[in-house]
């Protein structure tokens, strides 16, 4: 008999439940949804915000798959901005359109740094419309731990007095990586799928062949710092400004630039297709690329803004550390991505799994 | 009249949120995405329906090494989390009286009430290389260098083993208790050994508590996603773990939606065999959980 009741009580405070979350969703125009990476809303900038336009940011924190996926589940509702990296824009949105186009008149431009608007431009607009503005960028690199440790490029992760000691994550960057370091161009192929494939296939092999290694990969920031401050990592392929944070805390840590030269990644704002507060998003949009605002931005995050005249704003440490990793030779040889044609990411998808099943 | 339509509304209103919530998010979302697994990308929108998803996971051994391989150690930590819970479970439910028995099972309650996530993460603070174990066995003597004990199989199967006590003892306690103690003094006066009566009365008893124990848990282990892939790194390699990559780093759903059905297919085809080898019925045993 209790049991009995017990039951009907639950049924009860079930039905109760869902009558409550109904009633309790509610509109609300005042609201900026942005869905983002880690560290890339800064709470200061977001309270200012709010002061100056009355509108609330509400932040949800993803990656570039997630992101994706997530628009792709609500055929780009739930959000107002996101904020994927500027080659994986047009693939999804020609498979999924979970993107709407941006109004370039609705935008000041003239806040943008030309050669990154270029870039997003060139690689971001599909039959005629573009679907992106530069936020962020940054280079992925080597992260050392000089004093127990030596790499100059990607390959040397696989010393063998490393074993046990590096760091990689199990993503497509690191396929790019390792094979601009083992002497090709990946973007050159990305038309010809065969012989990706084939390059896919080697570098598959080179990192099976490395795994012992890898003594994680890793799949969050947190994950990786601590590795590495804990001095369970060596040596690790990871992004600039995660390098000179571990630096200024343990100077012997430093962010080294492959000698195959450093990967340019450059993360973007783009509006969900089914977003409900445009005006809200391009306030946002215009607000962050004001120089201070900026600076402001670039300083807590650590990446570099894709706004002009920020330089004089910048922390001098900062500014220190990318003269010196980045002299202007460096620069100009960095590798940005192209974007991403159809098909490539299921052939890398096969190479990664192969990795990551392999002993 | 009145009395049996007022108990008949009553009972619908109270079956509805069930029914809905089995509607709405069980049978609907299956119904998806066995639609979903049954068809094929051709171009950008462009799908056909095709047996293909299921084909790349025979053609493809990774995927199906990956799958036994998650078959074989759910088995194996099923057996494993039985041969530690059962006798907790006869200590609490035969052994000890009173309050000493329900403070044995509160405290074995009580870490469950911290997130999976929280305790699997407490598991890698202990065993990390720079972590507690490893720094012990160094100042003891026992080994020269901090050895690294995450990423193994072995971790794993702790992990889950660990992860799905509760839901073995739970069961097992239960069945237990309904054991009537005469029927074992009454072994022992006739002579019977302490293998024998576990052999023939003890086990027979509690074979259904048994059997749900360990339906649940081999169950959850299949479906863990957690503990393999935070324990396991770089070798976790959970057949849980490929349906998320397909899913959320590939975009490929068709993909994971075949692989999801390979799995309930799996869960169910493992579960049917137990309930054979141990000889019940699958509506008594889950009458016991």
């Amino acid at each position: 008999m209790t049991k009995g009741r017990t039951l009907k009580r639950i049924a009860i405070w079930i039905w109760l439940g869902s009558v409550c979350a109904v009633s309790a969703h509610a509109a609300d125009s005042q609201k900026l949804r942005i869905i983002s990476w880690a560290d890339y809303v800064p709470a200061e900038v977001v309270a200012a915000f709010k002061k100056e336009t009355g509108i609330t940011v509400e932040l949800t924190l993803s990656n570039n798959e997630e992101m994706i996926s997530k628009l792709r589940a609500t055929h780009g509702a739930g959000y107002d901005l996101a904020q994927p990296s500027q080659d994986r824009i047009t693939g999804p949105q020609r498979d999924f359109g979970i993107y709407k186009p941006i109004d370039l008149s609705k935008v000041k431009l003239g806040q943008f740094q030309l050669g990154l608007l270029d870039i997003v431009r060139r690689n971001t607009t599909l039959n005629g419309q573009q679907y992106a503005l530069p936020y962020l960028w940054g280079t992925d690199g080597l992260v050392v731990n000089t004093k127990r440790a030596k790499a100059a490029d990607y390959l040397d992760l696989c010393k063998p007095d490393l074993a046990g000691k590096t760091s990689i994550r199990l993503r497509r960057p690191t396929l790019m990586a390792f094979a601009f370091a083992m002497g090709k161009d990946p973007f050159a192929l990305y038309s010809d799928t065969k012989a990706y494939s084939a390059l896919m296939d080697q570098v598959g092999a080179k990192l099976i062949a490395c795994k012992p290694n890898f003594k994680f990969f890793y799949d969050n920031k947190d994950q990786l710092l601590n590795g590495i401050r804990s001095g369970e990592v060596l040596a690790a392929m990871m992004w600039d400004t995660g390098g000179w944070t571990l630096n200024r805390e343990n100077p012997d840590i430093q962010f080294i630039v492959p000698k195959s030269g450093a990967l340019g990644w450059l993360d973007t704002y783009a509006l969900p297709a089914r977003g409900r507060n445009d005006a809200g998003a391009y306030a946002w949009i215009n607000y962050t690329m004001r120089p201070e605002i900026a600076a402001k931005i670039t300083k807590s995050v650590g990446s570099f803004s894709a706004a002009q005249n920020t330089g004089p704003l910048l922390d001098p440490k900062l500014k220190a550390q990318f003269a010196a990793a980045f002299p202007d030779s460096v620069v100009k040889a960095i590798h940005w991505y192209p974007s991403i044609p159809p098909g490539l990411e299921e052939i890398e998808g096969k190479v990664l799994d192969r990795v990551k099943a392999a002993n | 009249m009145q009395t049996r339509w007022h108990a008949r509304l009553m009972l619908a209103l109270l079956l509805a949120p069930a029914l809905l919530w089995l509607g709405a998010l069980i049978i609907l979302p299956h119904l998806d995405l066995a639609l979903l697994s049954l068809r094929q990308r051709t171009g950008p929108q462009q799908y056909v329906s095709s047996l293909a998803q299921y084909r790349t996971f025979f053609h493809e051994p990774l995927y199906w090494h990956v799958f036994v391989r998650t078959a074989v150690m759910s088995v194996v930590s099923t057996l494993f989390t039985l041969l530690v819970a059962f006798p907790i479970a006869w200590i609490i439910a035969k052994i000890l009286q009173g309050r000493a028995s329900s403070l044995l099972f509160i405290v074995c309650l009580v870490p469950f009430w911290v997130s999976e996530t929280v305790r699997t993460l407490g598991w890698m603070i202990l065993l990390r290389e720079s972590g507690v174990l490893p720094a012990l066995l160094v100042k003891l003597g026992l080994t020269a260098v901090p050895v690294e004990f995450l990423y193994r199989d072995a971790t794993i199967m702790l992990g889950l083993v660990y992860t799905s006590m509760l839901f073995m003892l739970v069961p097992l306690v239960s069945s237990l208790e309904s054991l009537d103690n005469s029927l074992i003094e009454a072994a022992y006066d006739l002579g019977a050994s302490g293998a024998s009566i576990l052999r023939t009365i003890v086990i027979p008893h509690a074979a259904p508590g048994i059997t749900a124990g360990c339906i649940i848990v081999f169950m959850l282990t299949l479906g863990n996603y957690l503990t393999p892939t935070l324990l396991g790194g770089k070798n976790s390699e959970w057949f849980t773990e490929q349906i998320y990559t397909q899913f959320i780093t590939r975009f490929n759903w068709e993909q994971g939606a075949a692989f999801g059905f390979l799995l309930l297919g799996l869960s169910t085809a493992m579960v049917m065999i137990g309930l054979r080898l141990a000889g019940q019925r699958f509506g008594d045993v889950m009458r016991r959980t």
